[in-house]
């Protein structure tokens, strides 16, 4: 369950800014070169190490910045008592 | 020298699991090509739509650990994605949100790491035969007979095990306190054949064999109805004897290892179009975040409401689906200007299911919340006085 921590936790508001500016990064540079990246990552072969990498870093990168975006809004989970 | 036996023996028969896995193909129908155009031009607004799809469908699996896959892959196809792109890309936005959830909750404590290994390992292997039972149905009675025999999977498998959960937190709710352990599950924990497993999280020890069919079975359904949540979850509580918490953090552990193997398969072949892919995972690793927070705020017999009205719709929805299929095949003269208002109504349905399970969490998690600074407040003017 989740731990107490005694006094409340700080906000993430600055890491919840810094992987919202690289999610949104990531997700710019995927879409200024959709026509190269949507056929490339779809060529199959040794080209599939390509869409499961991309999902990852993406599932890292966004990942982070909805859990800090969440704790920021102070949507957390309830502390043990 | 017993000890030393009992290892080798689970050795050998996870090895063979393993072996016997590594084939499968986690994707619910046999993996193929798409020969066609398979990108549709991505317009802003199917862009926002895959996004509160995929927020939608995030609440309901970092929730009840699976689900809204099966609104997804027709979501997409509404929208001229191909059959065959839609499974692959939902597919690959399916593992690394299961992987997100899965971390989320491991955190509140309530994955249990090592039997979602157990059960992904032979849910693997219950794909493979899944997709072999599917390959003979379309063999013998063709396109239509393999719809049809989904449809039913999904009526029959639905509306039992949608009906028992849905009872059973019924039962929860009248009955408040810790959450019990089925009597099916006590007595099968007694089964002492080994190789014996301790599932420390989960706290309980069974056999290696009790574990397997439930796998099996997740793996089938998986393959079946692309929900294997559906089944793995209700087996993992009523059977295995783990608590509804824990069997709905430790599905995200399985359907990450079957979407991980499925979507290698479907990327192996160039199904995938990414630009989907990141567009529905950008909304679901919001949703997830929402949906596992849920958990410790809410009562547990909430997890077996949401999922059992979610299975219950479904369940309704699907029997829209089977008059194309039955009329295929002859079996019914239904008027062909009916046929695709029923498929309409179906997805329709469907997608109200999931809706409404994300209210349920939404609605349940923001009561929750408003309460917990009422209870402290209250706790401490009780504190206060109790000084003074």
């Amino acid at each position: 369950m989740a731990k107490t921590t005694g006094k409340p936790a700080k906000k993430p508001y600055a890491k919840a800014l810094l992987f919202g500016v690289l999610s949104l990064a990531l997700y710019i540079a995927v879409f200024a070169n959709e026509v190269f990246v949507r056929s490339t990552w779809a060529k199959g072969g040794v080209y599939a190490i390509l869409p499961i990498v991309t999902v990852f870093v993406f599932s890292f990168v966004h990942g982070t910045f909805a859990d800090s975006l969440m704790s920021s809004l102070g949507i957390v989970a309830k502390k043990k008592k | 020298m017993i000890r030393s036996r009992v290892i080798f023996s689970s050795l050998v028969a996870v090895l063979l699991l393993v072996i016997l896995a590594s084939p499968a193909l986690a994707t619910g129908e046999a993996v193929k090509a798409f020969t066609g155009n398979k990108f549709i031009e991505l317009t802003l607004f199917n862009a926002v739509f895959l996004f509160i799809v995929g927020f939608i469908g995030g609440m309901v699996s970092g929730f009840i650990g699976s689900g809204g896959a099966f609104v997804l892959t027709p979501a997409m196809m509404s929208i001229g994605v191909p059959g065959l792109v839609a499974v692959a890309s939902n597919m690959c936005h399916k593992f690394p949100k299961a992987l997100v959830g899965a971390i989320k909750r491991h955190k509140y404590g309530q994955v249990d790491v090592k039997l979602g290994l157990t059960l992904g390992v032979s849910a693997s292997v219950g794909v493979k035969i899944g997709i072999i039972v599917q390959q003979y149905i379309q063999r013998m009675w063709g396109e239509a007979g393999s719809n049809l025999y989904v449809s039913f999977a999904f009526l029959v498998i639905l509306l039992t095990v949608g009906s028992y959960v849905f009872y059973d937190a019924w039962k929860s709710k009248k009955n408040p306190g810790p959450e019990r352990i089925s009597r099916l599950a006590l007595a099968l924990q007694k089964i002492n054949i080994p190789p014996m497993m301790n599932f420390k999280t989960a706290g309980l020890r069974i056999s290696m064999w009790i574990t397997i069919p439930v796998g099996l079975a997740t793996g089938l359904l998986a393959a079946t109805i692309a929900v294997g949540g559906f089944v793995g979850v209700p087996g993992m509580i009523y059977i295995i004897g783990a608590t509804s918490l824990v069997a709905s953090a430790t599905e995200l552990v399985i359907a990450f290892i079957m979407g991980l193997v499925g979507s290698t398969e479907w990327a192996l072949v160039g199904n995938i179009d990414i630009r989907l892919t990141l567009m529905i995972l950008a909304g679901s690793l919001l949703g997830i975040q929402i949906g596992a927070v849920g958990t410790t705020y809410v009562k547990e017999h909430m997890i077996k409401v949401v999922m059992g009205t979610i299975m219950l719709i479904v369940a309704f929805s699907r029997g829209f689906a089977i008059p194309k299929y039955t009329n295929q095949l002859g079996l019914t003269h239904f008027a062909d200007n009916l046929i695709p208002t029923f498929s309409n109504i179906s997805f329709y349905i469907m997608v109200f299911a999931l809706t409404l399970g994300a209210i349920i969490i939404g609605g349940s998690l923001a009561k929750a919340m408003r309460k917990k600074p009422a209870e402290e407040r209250d706790r401490t003017i009780s504190l206060e006085t109790a000084v003074n």
